[in-house]
């Protein structure tokens, strides 16, 4: 769908998707509007996910810290210091880059499981200060309340807010994929060696796109800050990461959209479910299982195949 | 500062050795995850949720029976039925799954996890569970004249028997030795006419035992509580991580490392505890980026 340029027909869609959603909040219910909200955010995540471990087939299984650095940095700032308050809104996302910079020099030497394993070590460190450093952090409590600019407050406005900088993030990444700079990581996830011989500085690559992807994880824990009111340690426990990952997958790693229909999979499924049991990861568990089994490709992935093998059945009949 | 004049030696020696029995249990769970990551090239992250099956199996073992004799029992029982999960498991899902890559076999066994929580949830409730230690283990024995619980030393004498059972069982036994070469080379196994999908099934039930094990002998330690699966899978894939992949002496090395930190940590800053392991964990693989020990991967 997204390979080379934009078709009218998509684009018509797109421009079609945005109307609804801009005029959703007059529509639906409240809680309708904060669960699309809280998709947003959550896809916005796993998209700067993908990009490092779908397109650049790094194994980033600690990606949840960079979301969580980016939530506890707007809080921090917000409660604990009096700057002005578009500073600390701009410099928490920066903050998740700068933690993506320092991670991942330490990680980038290793490679594949031993990568994995050094980035949920250091995102453990993480998680362990903000769970136990109760002066700074608030500890487990977390920080509540905290108190967003007047144009900020209430669901729809926060949902505006998060809409408008979500499709703003997402046409960056879109940009950022389709650079050289995203075709060199592709490149790199297929054939690393191959890349090194033409001169290529692979590990280089690897990194700028880890410092891209927590900074749109940072902007991610903004929005959900922005959204919510509020940060606990959970944001930076290893179980949200997985989480993450498991909605790239239900979607599909290569493809541009999938994390977007796995989000939003996910937590439709979560709040639908939840409501009428307390056993949903049951439920989860064994969608994922049957996805894993059945569509390794993701939803979004399956969808995209389908499609490409029915136009090539077309093509085929015309000749 | 100056340590020895806030606490005395005896009191940093006893310390280590609270350390060196959580390592004990740390090993045996780690150790299990790394037979089954050297054998099978599994990640295993239902390995935690085996453990935790293992502590709420020992408790109703330890209800139902009583007494001392429920505890040994439970000792027995609990890792037995994790096995016999794991059996279950394994010839039902894993043996479709091995040809497929690590993200996947990863994510599936994330799922996995996920289905077994909620399945603890479904059988045990929400509660606290908590299982009395027999007479025999209770109380404490006087070491460096100061009291060190009777149970850490019992798990002090557990580890090794363990540790050399494992031993016995990888590098004297054929089933162990099998397992071993097709750790190497399974394809080249394989050709040699040996049915590996029963060998990876076994080395896989025995990795389960050990995770049951390991909840069966944590279990009168601490409470017994759903979401103790979750650090503790974390825990052990670092420890194996550290001592090299699919080393069961790596496993050792690292619970140590993991254990001993900790109960350092606990004696000189008591609040951040918790970091220093993690913290060891980044300085080994800094200096040592494929383990300590060799790794078979």
């Amino acid at each position: 769908m997204f390979k080379g340029t934009i078709h009218k027909k998509t684009a018509l869609a797109l421009v079609v998707g945005l109307v609804i959603m801009l005029i959703l909040p007059n529509i639906i219910p409240r809680f309708y509007v904060y669960l699309i909200a809280s998709i947003l955010v959550m896809a916005l995540l796993a998209m700067s996910l993908n990009l490092v471990v779908g397109f650049g087939g790094l194994f980033q299984f600690h990606h949840g810290v960079f979301y969580g650095v980016g939530a506890y940095a707007i809080a921090l700032l917000l409660t604990k210091t009096t700057l002005p308050k578009w500073i600390c809104f701009i410099s928490a996302p920066f903050a998740a880059a700068l933690a993506g910079l320092i991670i991942g020099l330490i990680c980038i030497r290793l490679s594949k499981l031993y990568f994995a394993m050094i980035q949920i070590s250091l995102g453990s460190l993480l998680w362990a200060l903000a769970f136990r450093w109760y002066g700074f952090t608030g500890g487990d409590d977390g920080i509540h309340g905290i108190s967003m600019p007047a144009a900020l407050s209430g669901v729809s406005n926060s949902y505006y807010f998060i809409l408008i900088i979500f499709v703003l993030c997402i046409i960056a990444l879109f940009l950022i994929l389709k650079s050289p700079f995203g075709s060199t990581l592709q490149a790199a996830r297929d054939n690393e060696q191959r890349c090194e011989a033409i001169g290529i500085f692979v590990k280089r690559h690897q990194l700028f796109g880890i410092v891209i992807a927590s900074f749109f994880a940072g902007v991610a824990g903004v929005l959900f800050v922005v959204l919510e009111g509020s940060v606990f340690p959970d944001l930076l426990f290893w179980t949200l990461s997985l989480e993450i990952l498991i909605m790239c997958l239900l979607g599909g790693w290569f493809t541009f959209a999938g994390p977007i229909i796995g989000a939003a999979i996910m937590l439709s499924l979560r709040t639908s479910i939840g409501i009428h049991t307390e056993y949903w990861t049951l439920i989860l568990g064994i969608i994922l299982a049957l996805v894993i089994f059945f569509l390794p490709q993701g939803v979004w992935g399956y969808i995209q195949e389908k499609l490409k093998l029915r136009k090539e059945a077309v093509a085929e009949r015309g000749r | 500062m100056d340590i020895a004049s806030t606490y005395g030696l005896s009191e940093i020696a006893l310390q280590l050795l609270v350390g060196l029995s959580r390592s004990m249990i740390l090993f045996i769970i780690a150790a299990g995850l790394s037979l089954i990551l050297g054998v099978l090239r599994v990640p295993n992250v239902a390995h935690g949720s085996l453990y935790m099956i293992g502590a709420f199996a020992a408790y109703t073992v330890n209800t139902v029976v009583g007494g001392a004799a429920g505890f040994w029992l439970s000792l027995i029982l609990a890792p037995l039925f994790v096995a016999l999960l794991s059996l279950i498991a394994e010839r039902a899902l894993f043996c479709h799954l091995y040809e497929r890559e690590h993200l996947m076999l990863l994510l599936f066994t994330f799922s996995l996890m996920l289905i077994l929580g909620d399945m603890v949830k479904l059988f045990w409730g929400v509660d606290y569970k908590s299982v009395t230690a027999p007479e025999a283990l209770k109380g404490a024995v006087m070491i460096f004249g100061l009291p060190f619980p009777k149970y850490n030393l019992f798990l002090l004498i557990i580890g090794p028997i363990v540790g050399f059972g494992l031993w016995l069982f990888v590098s004297k036994t054929r089933i162990g030795k099998i397992s071993k070469a097709a750790s190497v080379d399974r394809m080249m196994v394989g050709a040699l006419g040996i049915n590996v999908s029963w060998v990876f099934c076994i080395a896989f039930v025995v990795g389960c035992f050990l995770a049951g094990l390991g909840g069966a002998l944590v279990a009168p330690t601490m409470g017994i509580t759903l979401g103790m699966d979750h650090t503790i899978i974390m825990e052990a894939f670092l420890i194996v991580v550290i001592g090299g992949l699919g080393n069961i002496w790596g496993a050792l090395v690292g619970a140590l490392i993991f254990g001993i930190t900790h109960s350092l940590g606990v004696l000189f800053l008591p609040q951040f505890a918790i970091i220093f392991p993690y913290l060891a964990v980044v300085i080994v693989l800094m200096i040592w980026p494929r383990g300590l020990l060799k790794s078979v991967w």
